[in-house]
C-alpha cells in the first residue's frame, strides 16, 4: 500500500523532504519507522516519539491503511 | 498558532467578562542565551493542525479541571528575534487561585504536547534543533507520552 509521510524539523531536515510517498508492506508503523531510521540515521528511538494518522495522535499499533498520512512527532521543544 | 505578531490586547479582550474578578497571564519571551550559549534567535516550526487542535483539547481541560470563566493561548511560528512574545496564555476567573493554577498548567501542558519544535539561532551563525526541555509539572497527570519527560 501507498503510505504519504510529512517530516517536520529534524526528521524533515534529515529526510532532505517535506512530503514522500512510500510504497509498504508493513501493517503498523512501528516497523515502517525503524526502515525509515535505518534509511535517513533519524537519532531518536521510537519510544521517544510519538505518530500522527491522518491529522491527530494515534498509537503505534493502529493497522495502516492505503493512502494514510503519518506523521513521526520527535520530542516537542514549544513554549 | 499564529505565523506574525499577534496583538496582546485582542487576546486579552476576549477575557474581559463580566463574571471574571481577574486574569492572569504568562508570556513566554526569546531570551538571548541557552544553555551558556549566547542566542541570537529561533525560528519554530509546527505542525500546524494538530498543534491547533492539541492546544484546544489543553484548554478544554483547563476549563473542566478548574473554576475558570475563560483561558486564551497563542503560540508562534516562524523566525523570531531576542525578546519577541514566543507563547501567550491568558485565564480570567471568579477568583485568583484558579486563574494562576489553570495559567500554569496551560503552559507546562503545551510545552509537553504540542508539536511544536524550537530551532536555535547562536550569534556564532551555528543553529540547532533543541533537544529537549526539562520542564517540571506540579500538577497530577494522566498523560505520560515518554517522548521528554525528565520529571519522573
Amino acid at each position: 500500500m501507498r503510505i504519504h509521510l510529512e517530516y517536520f524539523a529534524q526528521l524533515r531536515e534529515l529526510a532532505g523532504q517535506k512530503l514522500q510517498i512510500v510504497e509498504t508492506t508493513h501493517e503498523t508503523v512501528g516497523p515502517l519507522y525503524d526502515e525509515l531510521r535505518e534509511t535517513y540515521g533519524f537519532p531518536f528511538s521510537p519510544e521517544r516519539l510519538r505518530v500522527a494518522i491522518n491529522g491527530d495522535f494515534a498509537p503505534w499499533t493502529q493497522p495502516l491503511r492505503e493512502g494514510d498520512l503519518v506523521v513521526f512527532i520527535p520530542p516537542v521543544t514549544g513554549g | 498558532m499564529a505565523s506574525e505578531p499577534v496583538s496582546i490586547e485582542t487576546l486579552r479582550a476576549a477575557l474581559h467578562l463580566a463574571q471574571a474578578g481577574g486574569f492572569c497571564s504568562f508570556e513566554g519571551w526569546v531570551r538571548n542565551t541557552n544553555e551558556g550559549r549566547p542566542v541570537d534567535g529561533l525560528d519554530y516550526e509546527a505542525y500546524d493542525a494538530l498543534a491547533t487542535k492539541e492546544g484546544e483539547r489543553i484548554l478544554d481541560e483547563a476549563m473542566a479541571r478548574y473554576d475558570i470563566s475563560h483561558a486564551v493561548a497563542m503560540h508562534r511560528t516562524g523566525s523570531l528575534n531576542v525578546g519577541d512574545v514566543a507563547v501567550w496564555i491568558g485565564v480570567s476567573a471568579p477568583h485568583r487561585d484558579a486563574a494562576f493554577r489553570a495559567c500554569r498548567y496551560i503552559i507546562d501542558e503545551i510545552k509537553h504536547r504540542v508539536p511544536v519544535w524550537k530551532n536555535e539561532r547562536y550569534l556564532d551563525g551555528d543553529t540547532q534543533w533543541v533537544a529537549c526541555h526539562h520542564t517540571h509539572r506540579p500538577h497530577e497527570h494522566e498523560h505520560d507520552h515518554g517522548s521528554c519527560n525528565h520529571n519522573h
